[in-house]
């Protein structure tokens, strides 16, 4: 291969998000809880539909905890904001997932019906 | 262009890109060096030259450092005379003193710098030194690294002049020592004994295979007939061994001397070396009008002979058949004398006292008993060193002795002989005769000036009547390799080529006395000791080996002419190819 | 969707621990959990806590796990991976705040750390080109080459102060430059990377985790001084580093980094590796071109000086592999960046190798002018066990101790010399209360006088002479008339010897002899070693009070010395001792001790 600076930058941007996952994020931090419960009822869809939307954008991060507790209310979902308060929501599905993605974590606005 | 320096404070203006020691020197100024041997080794190992500068980080050695403009040079304050004794004591700490039976005493360097920093306490860094085997494997030199101060010369000598690296340092640190790849001994290696090495070295840690002790026991036999003849260059050189000036010729005095020794006769090689003459003319001439082999190469080289064997095999049958004139010598001895004199071979005892290490291994070589089978040509080879040991052995007080002449009836030799000793002698010599054999006329000049001086090769082209002799002259087997290079290779062409493994000739020859690094750092030693072989030509009676008289009578009592079937018995020989 | 790395440590530190084992227990186990789409295994290069690999970092988390074995990674898996549930016991205990993640930035270790040279090493894969790019790489050449004259680029390494970090501290960019106006159409770029001091590894990291970052920084040096040849001179005793670098040079000869017409400027650069074969001399600059060229790796007087006439006659730089490692962060951040860290004559960051008695051995990077009690009661988690600190080796064989009285001062090149020490390498030794000084000077000794080449007299001798003298002083034979002559002929060895080898190999012993004089006075006056180390001058004693009379030592004792009547207080007859410790691994009441 010959190299070209453009051919560089490409590459660079490419791979550049790949690798800054690897810093502790100072970001929004969405956390699905999975538990057994959680996972039992679909919280790795919901993972997952978290993690295609929007982890690396923004500093944002999609991570995982254990179980929370609320075991009824599987899959849970929580959005720590630094500075604001932590908002939970309930019962999340991809859809819902999708939504809470767009409007709250990137738009700001968190979805009140979603909550407890 | 100069530089302009200061020296112990005084101004100097000195040569740019000279070092410190070249600097000095040129004003007169001595620092003391163990290591140091001029275009050879220029290490900065040995840490005994070093100097202070105004202004440096930390003293300098000055057989490297150059000097610069407004350097300001301190060669003997205190802090450098401190230094330099304190290194002597470390070197000291590790060598064996055995100075009372060392044959270097009172010639040794290490020895006279001890004395003249005022070492007052060989044991002030004592500890434990190193016990290394003593090699003495070869035919011609010991090695005892105990005496080692591993200033290198040797292994820059080996390398540097001779082109050849035998041997270099083995294991690091303090285990450091100088020997051969893998510890082989020296004798198995591909070693050409030409003992540039010994002359090089500063202490007692290099020395010939002692064949003394042969020679007393036969001078002291009554049932031998002990004979001595003295190669050309010796007599140029054995005086050194008194404290006489190098170039003084002694070769009276050098008579006179063995005589004093006991020899049944004292006879003078210069005449074997007109023998070997009338013989490489005649198979030149013989070799370049019936399409023999060419070049045709000197052999009287026993160094240059081995190197040629190891090292250019396929040269070997360049090389003339003839024995080197020491083992002509012998072999006329023990027949042409032992002949006339009826004297059964086997009760001569006949040694050579040469300049060279390498005709040790010569006196053994086969093909060399004329006399017949188990009678060796030559008994003992013993260097111009041991001569001089041998002679104060027998309470001869050298430089008081009278002139004398060489014993008949070998008292005769021609100046063409005489110059054997010199890089381009034999080359001379051999010309004179030929040219005159092939023109069938006297020569208005004699002197080959093309072929003389120190040089490494000397080329010169001679028109002898229709023949066009191309010639060349090379000395150190670094300088032969060069030549024989070109020669493979076809790039030069010669019909006649002289070699000497020894930069200069004989007159420098491994068995030569050792002149320190001083010396021979700053005086053409090899020019100093040849001039006296020269001056000697000049005023000899006959000047061409194929007028010597001696020479004459002994081809028409004996040997018939040059060339013939005895001469060729009596005085050629054979060579081995033997590979490194 | 890959939602998460987990970086390995794949150094030669936590390989050592078993970080490989790890590292296929946690691929094998993520497959077998069906998450290898969603979790990416990253081998990295050295984080520099090496005290606690192997090292496993999970991301975006940042969970930092320490002495992970390959037996806790089921756990590891199903617990974090699968319920998102930190496996605490596991977590280095600093950034564990309840059930929050702190930052590694927050920890005393890295706190004060400013991972430069480092500053890939830990992040990426180090065999995968494309992480390199990822952070910048190649970037530095890429400007350069087609933006920045020869001249302009030497300029840049000049204003940003970077000094050699090999040990000798001479500004690169000067080198450079001398290098540059001789005249030669044949020049050299070597990279030291012998690294032979004992006890350092920053080298070695960086060429194990960011092995590009040498060889951008030597394709900049050979266009700044017109070379387009380049030697790594690597010790063969680092197979993975030779291992990172074989691979990065092919990945960038494949991507036309290095070879012909690089980014189409018609600048031609190619390294090729040359492995030392276990001498330390040979990290001596003309040594190691000795070495290069096929001879007896030994050095040469200077002048000449390599920048005029080095590597097989040609003018050569030669640079240490921490030094290049700046070079392309000093180009893509500017010289003044550069130029901001440290103190007015030593600019940036230094790595050292933190090793000895310290709690957090293993490798950190510190702005020059850090002072030695940050780097070891902070940065270094202090000396364990409730030990004193004593005193701190710089500069391994070559360098001095730095005592308890100068815990303050700033490390950087001038002042280390200003204390008779020396920066060296990085590597940075401590010890406490239990470390005899003599015995230290001895041991360092003991390295120089094995890795003498042997050509100059001083050091060949003189060196072998002063570890004689030191054996002779802890066997309990010395005089103060041999101290006098220790001191003497170090002092002698450093103003005379041939190299650096030779000229500093006297260093420890001059600086213990300097500020633990006394120390010594006691091995030679009282016969006695104050931190009781030096076996010949340890007593074995039986405590009264603690002996119950049980005999066992007595029996055991293989020289008869231990004489006592049965249930009553045993003694020691010292003149009888033999010192093997036999007496002391029997007793089962702690009642024998050595002073």
């Amino acid at each position: 291969m010959k190299m070209t600076i453009d051919m560089l930058n490409e590459i660079r941007d490419k791979y550049k998000d790949s690798v800054t996952i690897r810093k502790h994020a100072d970001g929004t931090k969405v956390i699905v809880a999975m538990g057994t419960c959680g996972i039992a009822a679909g919280a790795r869809e919901v993972l997952k539909t978290f993690v295609e939307e929007i982890h690396g954008v923004n500093d944002i991060t999609v991570g995982q905890s254990g179980c929370v507790g609320d075991c009824a209310n599987e899959p849970i979902v929580r959005v720590v904001t630094p500075g604001k308060d932590t908002v939970t929501y309930i019962k999340v599905t991809p859809e819902k997932a999708k939504r809470i993605a767009a409007e709250h974590v990137l738009g700001g606005k968190p979805i009140a019906e979603y909550q407890a | 262009m100069n530089v302009n320096i200061k020296i112990n404070g005084v101004d100097y203006s000195v040569e740019a890109g000279s070092t410190i020691l070249e600097a000095c020197r040129a004003a007169s100024i001595h620092i003391p060096t163990l290591c140091y041997l001029k275009d050879i080794n220029a290490i900065a190992a040995c840490r005994l030259c070093l100097v202070e500068i105004k202004g440096g980080r930390s003293m300098v050695a000055a057989c490297v450092m150059p000097v610069s403009e407004g350097m300001e040079i301190f060669t003997n304050t205190p802090k450098v005379q401190k230094a330099r004794k304190m290194n002597l004591e470390l070197m000291l700490s590790d060598h064996q003193k055995s100075c009372l039976t060392c044959l270097r005493s009172q010639n040794c360097e290490l020895q006279q710098y001890a004395k003249e920093y005022g070492v007052d306490d060989v044991n002030t860094f004592a500890g434990t030194m190193n016990e290394f085997p003593i090699d003495d494997s070869s035919a011609y030199l010991v090695r005892d690294n105990n005496k080692c101060i591993l200033c290198r010369r040797c292994v820059a000598a080996c390398k540097e002049i001779q082109g050849l690296g035998i041997i270099g340092p083995n294991d690091r640190g303090f285990d450091t020592h100088i020997a051969c790849s893998f510890e082989h001994p020296l004798g198995d290696e591909a070693c050409i004994g030409c003992g540039q090495c010994v002359v090089a070295c500063p202490t007692g840690a290099l020395t010939e295979k002692d064949s003394t002790a042969g020679v007393y026991e036969a001078l002291a036999d009554e049932t031998k007939h002990v004979f001595i003849c003295t190669a050309p260059s010796i007599r140029a050189t054995l005086g050194e061994c008194f404290g006489m000036e190098p170039g003084t010729d002694v070769e009276g005095k050098m008579v006179a001397a063995l005589r004093r020794m006991g020899f049944d006769g004292v006879f003078d090689m210069n005449f074997s070396a007109d023998l070997t003459i009338m013989e490489e003319a005649t198979e030149l001439i013989d070799r370049i009008q019936n399409g023999g082999k060419l070049p045709l190469i000197t052999s009287c080289s026993p160094g240059w002979v081995k190197y040629c064997e190891h090292y250019h095999p396929d040269m070997v049958d360049n090389l003339s058949s003839c024995k080197s004139p020491q083992q002509m010598f012998g072999a006329m001895v023990k027949t042409y004398l032992a002949e006339k004199n009826g004297l059964d071979p086997k009760d001569i005892v006949f040694v050579s006292a040469i300049p060279c290490t390498a005709k040790k291994f010569e006196v053994g070589r086969d093909g060399q008993s004329a006399a017949g089978e188990g009678i060796r040509d030559v008994d003992y080879a013993i260097t111009t060193r041991e001569l001089g040991r041998m002679i104060e052995h027998f309470g001869i007080s050298f430089k008081d002795l009278p002139d004398e002449k060489f014993d008949s009836p070998f008292e005769i030799g021609s100046g063409a002989g005489a110059i054997f000793g010199a890089t381009g002698g034999v080359m001379e010599a051999a010309l004179r005769t030929a040219a005159e054999t092939i023109l069938n006329k006297p020569l208005e000049k004699l002197d080959f000036d093309d072929v003389r001086g120190t040089d490494g090769i000397k080329r010169a082209t001679y028109k002898l009547g229709d023949l066009e002799v191309k010639v060349a002259v090379a000395s150190s087997t670094k300088k032969a390799n060069e030549l024989l290079k070109a020669i493979e290779s076809g790039e030069e062409e010669y019909q006649f080529v002289e070699i000497m493994a020894c930069p200069g000739g004989c007159v420098n020859g491994g068995g030569q006395p050792v002149q320190t690094a001083n010396v021979r750092n700053n005086t053409d030693l090899a020019a100093i000791r040849a001039k006296v072989l020269y001056d000697a030509d000049k005023n000899l009676p006959y000047r061409k080996s194929h007028e010597n008289p001696l020479i004459i009578k002994a081809y028409e009592e004996f040997l018939g002419k040059p060339g013939s079937e005895k001469a060729h018995h009596i005085l050629h020989t054979n060579y081995v190819k033997r590979g490194k | 969707m890959i939602r998460s790395h987990v970086l390995i440590c794949a150094g030669t530190g936590c390989t050592s621990s078993g970080s490989a084992a790890v590292k296929e227990a946690l691929i094998t186990e993520i497959k077998k959990n069906g998450l290898e789409d969603e979790i990416e295994v990253v081998a990295t290069g050295c984080f520099g806590l090496c005290a606690l690999g192997p090292i496993m970092i999970v991301y975006p988390e940042g969970t930092f796990y320490s002495k992970v074995t390959a037996e806790d990674i089921p756990e590891i898996v199903s617990e974090h991976f699968l319920k998102g549930r930190v496996v605490k016991r596991l977590v280095y205990q600093e950034t564990l705040k309840g059930d929050e993640i702190l930052s590694l930035n927050d920890t005393n270790f890295y706190k004060k750390q400013h991972r430069v040279a480092l500053r890939n090493c830990g992040l990426i894969n180090p065999e995968n080109i494309d992480e390199y790019i990822a952070m910048d790489g190649y970037q530095a050449l890429a400007r350069v080459l087609t933006t920045m004259t020869p001249e302009e680029t030497i300029d840049v390494v000049l204003k940003s102060g970077l000094r050699g970090r090999g040990g000798a501290g001479f500004p690169t960019g000067l080198k450079w430059s001398f290098a540059r106006k001789s005249v030669s159409d044949k020049k050299y770029v070597c990279c030291n990377a012998d690294e032979g001091d004992p006890g350092a590894f920053m080298d070695r990291s960086v060429l194990e985790g960011d092995p590009h970052s040498v060889i951008e920084a030597m394709a900049i040096a050979a266009y700044a001084i017109g070379s387009d040849e380049g030697y790594i001179y690597v010790r063969a005793e680092y197979p993975i580093a030779i291992h990172r670098l074989e691979v990065a040079i092919k990945q960038a000869r494949e991507y036309g980094l290095l070879g012909k017409d690089i980014f189409g400027t018609g600048f031609n650069f190619d390294i090729s590796l040359r492995l030392g074969a276990g001498a330390f001399v040979c990290g001596e600059e003309t040594a190691l071109m000795t070495s290069i060229e096929g001879k007896r790796g030994e050095p040469h007087a200077r002048p000449p000086f390599p920048a005029v006439k080095g590597l097989f006659g040609q003018p050569t730089i030669l640079n240490n592999v921490e030094t290049y490692a700046n070079i392309p962060k000093i180009f893509n951040e500017g010289a003044e960046w550069f130029a901001s860290m440290g103190t007015e004559k030593s600019k940036g960051t230094k790595v050292f190798a933190l090793g000895g008695k310290i709690t957090n051995t293993g490798l950190v990077e510190v702005p020059m002018g850090t002072t030695l009690r940050e780097i070891i009661e902070e940065i270094g988690g202090g000396v364990p066990n409730g030990k004193k600190f004593k005193a701190a080796q710089t500069g391994g064989p070559s360098g001095g101790c730095i005592p308890a009285s100068h815990i303050d001062v700033g490390i950087d090149y001038d002042n280390l010399i200003a204390i008779g020490s020396m920066m060296g390498s990085g590597g940075l030794i401590v010890m406490d209360e239990d470390n005899c000084m003599v015995d230290i000077a001895k041991f360092f000794l003991e390295f120089t006088v094995d890795e003498s080449c042997g050509k100059c007299t001083p050091c060949r001798i003189g060196t072998r002479r002063m570890l004689e003298l030191l054996n002779k002083i802890t066997d309990g034979n010395g005089t103060l008339e041999d101290l006098d002559k220790l001191e003497a002929l170090a002092n002698h060895i450093k103003s005379t010897a041939l190299c650096g080898l030779g000229q500093t190999a006297p260093n420890p012993v001059l600086s213990t002899l300097r500020y633990f004089r006394d120390e010594y006075v006691a091995h030679v006056v009282d016969k006695k070693c104050p931190a009781g180390v030096c076996k010949n001058l340890l007593t074995y004693n039986i405590d009264a009070d603690k002996c119950k009379g049980c005999t066992a030592c007595a029996r055991k004792c293989p020289a008869g010395a231990i004489t006592g009547t049965v249930k009553q207080p045993h003694s020691i007859d010292t003149a009888k001792c033999i010192k093997c410790g036999a007496c002391i691994e029997t007793c089962k009441f702690n009642a024998i001790y050595k002073k």
